[in-house]
């Protein structure tokens, strides 16, 4: 399975830890992603607060680049994820920014039909891989680790390929609020996925860097629910929910005066360490909550 | 005691209503019905000035300052919920997006002032070496928006830093030319 790999500039840099386990686990379920050559970043939210056209403009630039490969574009993170769908469904819902896109598109050269799919990394696991293949993987069987799966919200967002805002819809991977096939992916590698109500709940982005106290509230809220239920760890699917999680952890406890010990850790490097890989083969050194003790004795006994 | 202010219908601005409904699928503001499922699944409604419910109001009503000058609309984080929610599928998200541009460019992100230094040093990095340098993006983005609490981010990056996460030197696409081809042709085409 060969697929047009769109990373993002997170994963280039304070996600590199998410890189390291996508190359060491992906290979062996013969993922194959072959890196779309000089793309540039999608804008997340940020560029589309100050300039409309021009972002999506920018995203148009990899969907047209990406399109002479005709395979999916599979990115691991969820701002570039739903950016690029976002691009994707305008260009095909808005006949005028259609063509102001395709006119600006072709001064740099190139040209898009509107048909590429863009899909995230998860996705792919679940529908492309699958459980049982995941699970057949799994040979250190990881009883007894108890984990939130926790999806964030742009991942599950309106626009998912194909299907608009309708979660219904045949072609939606995930329902927007409560989405279960990462519950069933922890599922498959043999530890237990906990209740976690707030599975969908917003970090606070990039209000971290604005609004820094709400977007601590936020995250008290998202270490507080997993917490009271017994989880050893969050996993998560998203760059940004992994920095304000894990990097910012320390200071909700300073400011809340709670006292969370929770290793936030991506959903490729839970499935390395079900298949017996080496934590530093993973990227897991690179957490800023390090694996507690708990967490080591039950892989150690895997 | 409840004070309220009376505002009188002149000084309203009707043209406000006309200019969001302009936008790509600004139209969609119309059929909202006030059920307040926005501002219920708004993870940052209780510190808004207005939840988006009461903004869809005073958009309608003209209050053009009152919005644009709210803080509500840089607290809202595109987590897309209010959106996927809303029983008249009404863009939400993209309203507010539409509401920050207004407000940068009549300078009256004041409430967001911040935030729309963040967006801009996005914007600008992104313009310049066609990906985020996140390393650059904060270090201008505190430099211009608050120099003293760069005291506050040193301890997230540190801990970045010394587990191998923040890379010093930025990349540059190949085919930036392109890039700025494009962007400079969307400038002479004009903005949605």
């Amino acid at each position: 399975m060969k697929y047009t790999y769109y990373p993002g500039c997170s994963v280039k840099a304070t996600a590199n830890l998410y890189q390291e386990s996508i190359d060491s686990v992906m290979p062996s379920f013969g993922v194959e992603l072959e890196e779309l050559e000089d793309w540039n970043c999608c804008g997340a939210t940020a560029y589309m607060s100050v300039k409309e056209l021009m972002s999506f403009a920018i995203s148009a630039r990899n969907l047209a680049m990406a399109e002479k490969f005709h395979r999916d574009v599979v990115t691991p993170c969820s701002a570039c994820y739903l950016v690029l769908n976002k691009t994707n469904h305008y260009f095909n819902d808005y006949p005028d920014m259609r063509k102001k896109l395709g006119i600006a598109l072709e001064a740099g050269g190139l040209s898009y039909s509107g048909n590429i799919r863009v899909r995230h990394l998860l996705d792919v696991m679940v529908n492309d891989v699958g459980f049982e293949k995941i699970s057949e993987a799994a040979t250190s069987k990881l009883e007894g680790l108890n984990i939130a799966p926790y999806y964030g919200c742009q991942i599950v967002r309106p626009f998912y390929y194909g299907c608009g805002a309708c979660s219904d819809s045949e072609d939606a991977f995930d329902d927007p609020d409560d989405p279960i096939c990462m519950d069933r992916l922890i599922e498959a590698t043999g530890a237990t996925s906990v209740k976690y109500s707030m599975k969908t709940k917003c970090c606070g982005s990039s209000l971290m860097g604005t609004e820094e106290k709400q977007a601590l509230k936020l995250c008290r809220g998202l270490l507080a629910d997993a917490e009271n239920n017994g989880a050893h760890c969050i996993v998560t699917i998203c760059p940004l929910c992994q920095m304000n999680l894990d990097i910012y952890q320390p200071k909700v406890n300073s400011l809340f005066g709670t006292k969370f010990n929770i290793p936030v850790i991506y959903f490729t490097q839970l499935i390395g360490l079900a298949m017996g890989k080496k934590p530093e083969e993973l990227g897991l050194n690179k957490l800023a909550v390090k694996m507690t003790e708990p967490m080591k004795q039950i892989l150690q006994g895997a | 005691m409840l004070e309220r202010e009376v505002v009188y219908e002149s000084v309203l601005d009707h043209d406000f209503l006309d200019e969001i409904y302009s936008l790509p699928g600004g139209h969609e503001i119309k059929k909202c019905i006030q059920c307040g499922t926005c501002s219920g699944s708004c993870p940052q409604g209780a510190v808004m000035d207005y939840a988006p419910r009461k903004i869809f109001s005073l958009i309608r009503a003209g209050f053009r300052d009152e919005v644009l000058e709210s803080n509500t609309i840089w607290y809202c984080s595109s987590c897309y919920t209010c959106a996927v929610r809303c029983p008249k599928e009404i863009k939400i998200t993209d309203v507010m997006y539409a509401l920050k541009r207004i407000a940068i460019k009549e300078g009256k992100a004041k409430a967001g002032r911040k935030a729309a230094v963040l967006s801009k040093t996005f914007m600008n990095m992104v313009n310049k070496y066609g990906r985020n340098h996140e390393t650059e993006l904060m270090t201008r983005y505190i430099l211009t928006a608050d120099p003293f609490s760069a005291f506050n981010f040193m301890p997230q990056g540190w801990r970045l830093f010394s587990n191998g996460r923040l890379p010093i030197m930025p990349h540059k696409i190949k085919n930036i030319e392109q890039l700025r081809k494009i962007l400079k042709k969307v400038e002479e085409l004009g903005e949605i």
